[in-house]
């Protein structure tokens, strides 16, 4: 368990940001993950008070707050709305209902996990990343950069005009994913773009995919292994999965 | 008459369990009790050359930090078993010698968890690195000694011989078993691997401990054992018997990890030492690196028959890993044999060979099946392939081979087979699961694949001729008694059992029998809640204790009636003669608290000479997709012969429980190890248990036998219903695949790439 | 630092560290229901509602409670009774360890979901590890239970 000498309910997110440039302070996202380290954390920085636990729509973008909870994005009728059962599919099999109640978006785009669901699906629909300082940046280009010590304070994504589908393999149905794989397609479009994550390094996006170079792109992705599985294993799912996601995307799309 | 006995009787306890009071020994812990804490050990082999406690004493709050230099050096076994223990006295409270990863270097005593958290940091050990032995198939006669202690100390005749890393060795031998298999058409052999699974019970292991009003040393823990607790802490303390007590509260579930003394001596011993309550509760993790988990075992099974399927001899060798301490090894492995060969009853030949080795991986212990789990599965998977191999539908084989009732059972200690359905339960099993329309595997259009397995099991009921365990039963006044068990109720109901044989012993309501347990000051002895012993050896005690209580009512109700007690009945409310006067079993009661009356109770102990084996069959349907490799259990049936089935549901809830923890052995529960020895998946996070996404759909089916010697007819069932799910399950893979899995957990990796192999 | 919990109902105002997670702080405030399996947010024993909602309070910090509604099973006696009774009558709680949070997870389902499958209520308590039972008996009670308040709702 980590240690903490003060906690801070920022008032803005100018504060969190010049908080957040001491070495030993720590935004707190859900607190999920952060436990299982051992940090000597100098102060907690919360973001509550800041109203980013929502999901709007303004215009074509979705606007998801850095302390929306992976509950909020299953349950959400917006999300529903625009993208169907991609986000519930993301989330759902996430530990349990109590834990993404607690686990936040912020988080889960901060963290940058390997094992993250949420990347792999996000990256997918050419989400943007709003950060305090840094400005908005394509999901993509975040993941590349190194951590930084700006602030989460938003995700953006179309709202519209996007289909999307989300696989998963995993050991046990609540356990930490195999390989997780997102497809999505641009309504009108042919190609598709496919992430794949939990290789088990940070999910990774491929654009301007065909069926036809499906299967090539995807072996020459890397794969590593962990206690969850093998290398080869997971180069012998990312087609398995993928095939799968498109397969329901056309459904989708009809 | 029988008004409990058979029926869903709610437990006694349920209530007070679903409403969450504080009744689990964390939830009891005295004000002001030292918080304990244990640096361990990140070698797997190593020499402690010094511990510099310095700067740990000197936090605030920090009461003591001890080291190997504190502890006595008398060697024990944390095993919880009848003295003279068949494991060796192979520990030490703190040992300068270290043996697997995790193993304790200090103990920290200290007024919160932070000042003790923060003194683990502080100690600073300079350890000796050695060579670890982690491969325990290289393990008997390797250069590297995992015991070089000169007071290693066997108190059993079981082969233990520390200088070639020996824990035990057995061999037993009927008919010439090369003879018979030479002269068999088929013959399968194919070595199996276990793995060293995690009871997880929710509770992890933790005690209290605190000097009483008379300066004894009171130690309350979540325990299967109290008594043999009571007799390890003196061995380990050096103390008087006398002079400690051991309590029980509610457990937070055991399935055998506390049939081991893990966390006890601990906070015993900082009490001992400062003369403060003193608290420890193990983490998560702790539990897992260093509880007492399954023993890790390779056995391999030849067994041969006939083209017709006549099973002719068995031949079954298993090496089984105690890790650092051989706590439960010697005897393990004894059920590895006798329990899975016994399923069979008409062979020529069998042989059962085995040996347990001392290792630098994680201490094994007692996990529900005790051995008979890793043997069954290596001979229910071997039985599964002969038929096969013989073209049979593996449940005909099995038919045509079954031990069956009357039989003697020349490998179960030459018992009689005097109860058993068996042969009734795989009728059952088929029927559940619709065997014979299923089987072997159909092809669903979303590619994925249904299949059907089989396996069949056994265990014992207590342990013949050595568990024992007695009860007292007080009449009080207003006629309610008082039932006061030794045996540890884990959650398993037996407080509620026995209070349901008594209620129906002695005629009354079971809210006129108050239970109570267990406080080895104030209880009747019990050896402790494991071997599948309690409903079937404490529940005879109760049995027989009823009927002298029973006698001592009538005699004072005829006496205070003047007349002769042969002329007077009793029937649980009145002592009466039939047409004449009564007196109220209440009346009895004040008259025996009265100065010339006498107070009734009786107390009578047991203990059986024959351990009969409950049965049972489980058939599983699985959805197999052969991409993924992935496998869901949609469907088990269960067929158990456990005799008389006392309480309905408890005994439904066990099996459904048994079969979901074996699910998750099958399956998913995958201990591993780095190169150094270190348990990588320490958690819940990394070490998957079923969640009830995994469980599938769960039926039951009692079919009773009758067992004559047991209360009621009752034999056991709590660890059998763990044996079968891993055979069933491999047997089911094959139907859908055509490979064998040797190697449990039979991930979906190894499925997968598997198959994409064939292609 | 001093934080203000309406817990069970009544607001109480305390001392807590920075780190002290709702869970250590609900056990010092005798709120003994509150169980911990793992260290690893993994097992669901720790559930309480906070503002209505089921979470780990073994994941959340007590300070984040401050000037928010904590409900443990303490404060839900009578619901606690009504499907613990269920539970009981399956023999389903077994060691019981893992029956609180369990109970406080059904009891947010029932008010989230309306009408829950079978499918829908396993998924909605995943989150919650039981060693003992093997699930079914929880199963078996959790439907016998809504099916008895959707009848005493007609």
């Amino acid at each position: 368990m980590f240690t903490a000498q003060n906690y801070v309910r920022v008032q803005s997110l100018e504060e969190a940001w010049s908080l957040n440039q001491k070495k030993s302070n720590r935004i707190l996202g859900g607190g999920c993950w952060l436990r299982l380290g051992r940090q000597r954390i100098g102060t907690l920085i919360d973001l509550s008070d800041l109203g980013l636990g929502t999901i709007r729509r303004e215009g074509d973008t979705l606007l998801l707050g850095a302390m929306v909870t992976l509950r909020q994005l299953e349950t959400s009728a917006l999300l529903q709305e625009c993208y169907g059962s991609f986000f519930p599919r993301m989330v759902e099999s996430i530990v349990g209902v109590q834990f993404r109640n607690c686990a936040t978006l912020g988080g889960s785009v901060a963290g940058r996990f390997g094992f993250s669901d949420l990347l792999t699906g996000l990256l997918a629909v050419d989400s943007q990343v709003c950060l305090v300082k840094g400005g908005v940046m394509p999901l993509a280009r975040y993941l590349s950069l190194p951590p930084s010590r700006d602030v989460v304070a938003e995700i953006r994504l179309p709202a519209s005009g996007w289909k999307a589908s989300y696989q998963s393999f995993r050991n046990t149905h609540t356990d930490l994913p195999v390989l997780t794989c997102a497809v999505a397609r641009k309504d009108g479009e042919a190609a598709f773009q496919v992430s794949v994550g939990a290789r088990p390094a940070r999910a990774v996006l491929l654009t301007d995919v065909t069926r036809e170079t499906l299967a090539c792109r995807l072996d020459q992705l890397s794969y590593g292994s962990n206690m969850r599985a093998g290398e080869a294993y997971r180069r012998h799912l990312a087609p398995v999965l993928a095939a799968r996601a498109i397969e329901e995307l056309e459904v989708k799309q009809g | 008459m029988s008004r409990y006995v058979t029926a869903p009787v709610r437990k006694k306890d349920a209530m007070s369990l679903v409403t969450g009071m504080p009744v689990y020994t964390g939830d009891l812990v005295p004000a002001g009790a030292l918080r304990v804490k244990l640096l361990r050990s990140p070698h797997a082999r190593a020499l402690v050359e010094a511990v510099d406690t310095a700067a740990a004493c000197r936090v605030p709050g920090v009461v003591a930090v001890y080291t190997w230099k504190d502890v006595p050096t008398t060697r024990f076994t944390t095993a919880g078993q009848t003295y003279p223990e068949a494991s060796p006295y192979d520990r030490l409270i703190l040992d300068r010698i270290i043996r697997c990863v995790g193993d304790p270097v200090a103990i920290v005593a200290a007024e919160t968890d932070q000042a003790a958290e923060k003194a683990l940091r502080l100690i600073r050990v300079t350890y000796q690195v050695q060579e670890p032995l982690l491969d325990f198939t290289k393990a008997k006669d390797n250069p590297i000694l995992v015991h070089p202690e000169e007071n290693f100390r066997s108190l059993c005749d079981v082969g233990a011989d520390a200088k070639r890393n020996l824990c035990s060795v057995d061999l037993f031998s009927m008919g010439e078993v090369e003879e018979e298999l030479a002269a068999c058409d088929v013959v399968v052999e194919r070595t199996y691997h276990t793995k060293a699974n995690s009871q997880a019970m929710m509770e992890t292991f933790r005690t209290y401990a605190y000097l009483d009003e008379y300066n004894r040393l009171t130690v309350v823990s979540s325990t299967q054992v109290p008594f043999h607790v009571r007799r390890i802490l003196a061995t380990a303390l050096e103390m008087k018997k006398s002079q400690i007590r051991v309590i029980k509260p509610r457990i937070g579930g055991g399935f055998g990890a506390k049939q081991s003394a893990v966390s006890e001596v601990f906070p015993a011993f900082v009490t001992k030492m400062t003369g403060r309550p003193a608290y420890l509760a193990y983490t998560r993790k702790e539990s897992m690196t260093n509880g007492s988990p399954r023993h890790q075992m390779e056995v391999t099974v030849r067994i041969g028959a006939t083209r017709e399927g006549e099973i002719r001899a068995i031949d079954l060798h298993a090496l089984s890993n105690a890790g650092a301490y051989g706590d439960h090894g010697p005897t393990t492995i004894g059920l590895t044999g006798h329990k899975s060969l016994s399923l069979y009853g008409r062979w020529k030949a069998a042989r059962f060979s085995s040996e347990v080795v001392y290792t630098n991986t994680m201490g094994g212990g007692a996990y529900r099946g005790y051995g008979a789990t890793q043997g069954i599965f290596a001979v229910e998977c071997a039985v599964s392939e002969l038929a096969a191999r013989l073209g049979m539908d593996p449940t005909v084989l099995r038919e045509k081979n079954m031990v069956r009732e009357g039989q003697q059972m020349p490998t179960y200690y030459d018992e009689p087979c005097s109860s058993c359905t068996l042969d009734r339960c795989m009728e059952k099993a088929k029927e559940m699961i619709r065997w014979d329309d299923k089987y072997p595997r159909r092809f669903l259009p979303n590619g994925h694949i249904r299949s059907v397995g089989v396996a069949m099991a056994m265990q014992g009921s207590g342990i013949s001729g050595v568990d024992i365990a007695s009860v007292e039963i007080r009449l009080n006044d207003d006629g309610f008694y008082t039932l006061l068990v030794g045996c540890t109720d884990m959650g398993t109901g037996c407080d509620t059992i026995l209070a349901q044989m008594a209620a129906d012993c002695l005629d009354c309501s079971m809210e006129e029998i108050a239970v109570r347990g267990v406080d080895t000051d104030q209880s009747p002895y019990d050896t402790g809640s494991y071997a599948s012993s309690t409903t079937y050896v404490t529940g005879m005690a109760v049995v027989k204790t009823c009927r002298v209580l029973r006698e001592k009512i009538l005699e004072q109700g005829a006496s205070m009636l003047g007349v002769e007690k042969a002329r007077a009945e009793f029937d649980g409310k009145r002592v009466f003669v039939p047409g004449g006067p009564e007196v109220s079993l209440s009346q009895i009661g004040y008259a025996s608290y009265e100065g010339h009356g006498r107070c009734l109770s009786a107390s009578e102990s047991h203990s059986s000479p024959v351990s009969p084996p409950p049965f049972m069959v489980g058939a599983v349907e699985i959805d197999l997709d052969p991409l993924t490799g992935q496998v869901e259990v949609v469907d088990y049936a269960a067929a158990v012969d456990c005799g008389t089935v006392i309480n309905t549901n408890l005994a439904r809830v066990q099996t459904e429980g048994g079969i979901v923890q074996g699910i998750g052995m099958a399956l998913f529960e995958d201990v591993q190890y780095s190169p150094q020895g270190r348990m990588l998946n320490d958690s819940f996070l990394q070490y998957k248990i079923p969640t009830r996404l995994e469980a599938g759909n769960i039926q039951v089916a009692f079919v009773s036998s009758y067992e004559a010697t047991g209360p009621f007819g009752a034999k056991s069932i709590g660890e059998l219903v763990i044996n079968t799910p891993a055979p069933a399950i491999v047997d089911a893979i094959y139907n859908a695949t055509g490979h064998w899995f040797s190697t449990l957990p039979v991930r979906a990796e190894t499925i997968a790439m598997t198959l994409a192999e064939d292609k | 630092m001093t934080i203000t919990v309406t817990l069970n109902g009544q607001k109480r105002t305390s001392e807590v560290a920075p780190d002290l997670t709702l869970y250590e702080y609900l056990r010092r405030e005798g709120c003994f229901s509150v169980k911990c399996g793992c260290e690893t947010s993994n097992c669901g024993l720790c559930t309480v509602h906070l503002d209505g909602k089921p979470v780990l309070s073994c994941s959340v910090l007590a300070v984040r409670a401050d000037g928010r509604q904590v409900t443990t099973l303490e404060g839900l006696r009578p619901q606690a009774e009504e499907l613990g009774g269920y539970l009981a009558d399956e023999g389903a709680e077994q060691c019981g360890f893992c029956s609180p949070g369990f109970l406080m997870n059904v009891l947010a389902m029932e008010q989230e979901l309306a009408d829950p499958t079978e499918k829908e209520i396993q998924r909605y308590l995943a989150g919650n590890l039981c060693r003992c039972s093997g699930y079914q008996g929880q199963l078996r009670a959790v439907r016998r239970y809504l099916a008895a308040r959707k009848e005493g709702r007609q």
